[in-house]
């Protein structure tokens, strides 16, 4: 329909005035190209993100004869997350602690990945398509089925026979004690061995969560032209050279469009801390329940967007551009 | 004979034999693989191996033990000896799904539902991507960022209002302006209006709207509008895949006549079949996984199409009373998830080439 007005529009206009250059006609078949989403986001989308946003003002009362109204009351429920509520403030801390930690683990994994899958080797295809299953089987009810999972960590022991400890080391492939006894003559400070210890035990989340990055980097380095690594070993650049030099700036815009993307995948996941503790606000608040974790989640997006934007804007200063033509 | 001329035993066509004197076996042999850049290439091979296998196994666990799990008969649970093997090899976990649990019924609304909803989403997205990579107009930059904020913005943030949206749907008002009911301004910048304090009820005029929750509308709303789940990493992963074709390629098609949706339509989608094939599979597999839309628009178990993120739970013809409970109840749990995604996989199996493939070809570049 819509396409159809349009173009009757382009044929009949020459006639009565001037005929339209190229680039205008152009640039009107292209506003028809993103109509569908500008109708979406005028009619559907805005009023909802308007919705929301005035519910986290308001007090919501549910009428008799169904619908609601809204009553103003101000930053009331902004306050009672702040400063009444007790949770908010530490769960909030704790998981912006957790993206500090995850985002650097996702992103040094799949690069790492990406980089040996797009190696050539006997049964690439078959870890490839290992390797990508959980994008697609993860998600919505697996994650939530896993989440309740005591058989898996059940299962796991080696142990056959009880010993009554009692300790599930399933989880753990390696346990910390090995580590730490590993690293402590290294002289490498506790943190980073905290680090890593820790990534080896969410070793199993931060694989599932790293398929689209993996995806997006083994783009990238196809990418990037063989004639330039055929040129670094000509010169005679070796393999630790050929990455520093030619494959981490090349892939740089990537590693960028990653970050920005696992930060937005890492907090709005329901496997967050946050996310899952806004979610049960309307059942553990005393009153306005509903309100009050819109505000909540208000507030938490605000934070990741300026978490977002600081971590785009530093980064892009690093990234490097390579020149077309 | 002579070390420099090679002598020839025999010639044909396209053949020929050559004797002349090679170095000894042994000595190629040695060359070749007593020297340092073989031993390192083969030590960097083994540990590569060994490196991926271990990372396999550790995607592939949750699933093993999971089939292990649902094999099992109840005594099994409580069988310390019992861990990855089951001794007493039983169907009846998925004999009990089968029957309890409208398994059936689900899979068909499920497949139909998630069938439906992907192709929209796929063609919708090739669409306003194709619109944002190709063509160059005021505000094209804007929308980007707009697609990019229904991105980031998370939907449990608009859950709330969302449901309400779609409980009382009323787009603009046009509705309720028809059925000559008060005509209530939905102004978005009336934000002033509303922060004086007037009582704004824009969403009591249930009369004058309809319910669209426990029916598939919702779904279709957000799908042709792009606005459904992670729409907005489909369109960008799209846009840079369009970016990296040509523009002759269009040019030549506008002077031979084709207009620009004949164009998009004729030439533009069969090129990049494999793109889209990829992002059939990523909305196909999220829409059968997800929980979040199906428990949020799907509330009537009555009235609404049995969905397979809704079947989990314990069949009543299994008995579950006993000291293994929880083992034995997780075991069922598990066993349907399996049950849930067998048919992915295979579909996974089938269409795997095409994700690497249709986004090794997009050239992905961020810019």
């Amino acid at each position: 329909m819509t396409e159809q007005t349009v173009q009757s529009k382009a044929v009949k206009a020459p006639k009565k005035r001037k005929i339209a250059s190229l680039d205008k006609r152009k640039a009107r078949v292209g506003w028809v190209f993103v109509l569908p989403f500008l109708i979406g986001f005028i009619l559907v989308y805005l009023p909802m993100l308007f919705d929301s946003f005035k519910l986290a003002f308001s007090d919501m009362t549910t009428l008799t004869g169904g619908g609601v109204e809204f009553e103003y009351i101000g930053f009331e429920n902004f306050r009672y997350a702040l400063f009444t509520d007790a949770g908010f403030i530490q769960t909030l801390i704790s998981g912006l602690g957790q993206l500090v930690f995850e985002v650097p683990a996702i992103l040094l994994f799949s690069l790492f990945m990406a980089i040996l899958l797009n190696q050539k080797m006997v049964g690439r295809a078959a870890f490839r398509a290992i390797f990508f299953l959980p994008v697609v089987l993860s998600t919505g009810i697996m994650e939530s089925i896993e989440a309740g999972n005591i058989l898996g960590s059940y299962m796991g022991e080696t142990s056959g026979i009880d010993d009554g400890s009692g300790s599930s080391a399933a989880s753990e492939i390696v346990s910390a004690m090995d580590f730490e006894t590993l690293f402590s003559n290294m002289k490498v400070g506790t943190e980073l061995v905290e680090y890593v210890v820790q990534i080896i035990n969410d070793i199993y989340a931060i694989v599932n969560r790293s398929g689209v990055q993996m995806l997006i980097f083994l783009a990238g380095l196809q990418s990037i032209s063989p004639a330039i690594y055929e040129a670094c070993k000509i010169d005679g650049a070796t393999g630790w050279e050929t990455f520093w030099k030619i494959t981490f700036p090349m892939i740089s815009p990537m590693i960028l469009v990653n970050a920005v993307y696992t930060i937005i995948d890492s907090f709005t996941t329901e496997s967050n801390t946050v996310m899952s503790y806004i979610e049960s606000a309307p059942a553990t608040m005393p009153s306005n329940g509903t309100e009050i974790s819109t505000a909540m989640s208000w507030m938490y997006f605000l934070i990741v967007v300026v978490i977002l934007a600081a971590v785009a804007g530093i980064m892009s200063m690093f990234v490097f551009y390579q020149r077309k033509d | 004979m002579d070390n420099s001329t090679p002598k020839i035993t025999k010639e044909s066509k396209n053949k020929i034999k050559v004797e002349f004197d090679r170095t000894p076996l042994k000595e190629r042999l040695k060359a070749k693989f007593l020297n340092f850049y073989f031993f390192q290439t083969v030590v960097i091979k083994i540990f590569r191996f060994i490196f991926l296998l271990g990372i396999a196994y550790i995607v592939l666990f949750p699933f093993f033990s999971k089939i292990a799990g649902s094999f099992m008969a109840p005594e099994d649970f409580i069988d310390v000896t019992v861990r990855l093997v089951p001794k007493n090899f039983t169907l009846d976990i998925y004999k009990a799904i089968w029957t309890d649990l409208d398994y059936v019924e689900a899979l068909i609304n499920t497949t139909l539902i998630s069938l439906l909803l992907a192709l929209l989403q796929t063609f919708t997205c090739c669409v306003i991507a194709y619109g944002l990579a190709k063509y160059k107009f005021k505000g094209n930059g804007l929308i980007f960022m707009l697609v990019m904020v229904t991105m980031i913005i998370p939907h449990k943030t608009l859950q709330s209002s969302m449901s309400m949206n779609f409980t009382y749907f009323d787009i603009a008002n046009i509705l309720s302006t028809l059925s000559g009911g008060t005509i209530v301004d939905i102004d978005f910048f009336g934000l002033f209006q509303f922060t004086l304090d007037s009582p704004l009820s824009i969403l009591n005029l249930p009369e004058n709207s309809i319910n669209l929750k426990n029916t598939i509308w919702p779904f279709i709303i957000l799908s042709v509008t792009g606005l459904a789940f992670k729409n907005g990493l489909y369109i960008f992963m799209l846009r840079q895949f369009f970016r990296g074709i040509p523009d002759s390629l269009e040019e030549s098609a506008y002077i031979d006549g084709s207009g620009d949706f004949r164009t998009f339509l004729q030439i533009i989608l069969p090129m990049s079949v494999p793109m889209m094939i990829t992002v059939f599979l990523f909305s196909f597999c999220w829409q059968w996984t997800d929980t979040f839309y199906t428990s949020m628009f799907f509330t009537n178990m009555k009235e609404a199409p049995m969905m397979l993120s809704q079947i989990i739970g314990i069949p009543k013809s299994l008995d579950t009373e006993y000291a293994g409970q929880t083992l034995y109840e997780t075991a069922i749990r598990n066993t349907c998830g399996i049950m849930i995604i067998a048919p992915l996989v295979v579909l996974y199996v089938f269409l795997q080439r095409y994700l690497v493939e249709g986004i090794e070809r997009s050239g992905l570049t961020a810019e």
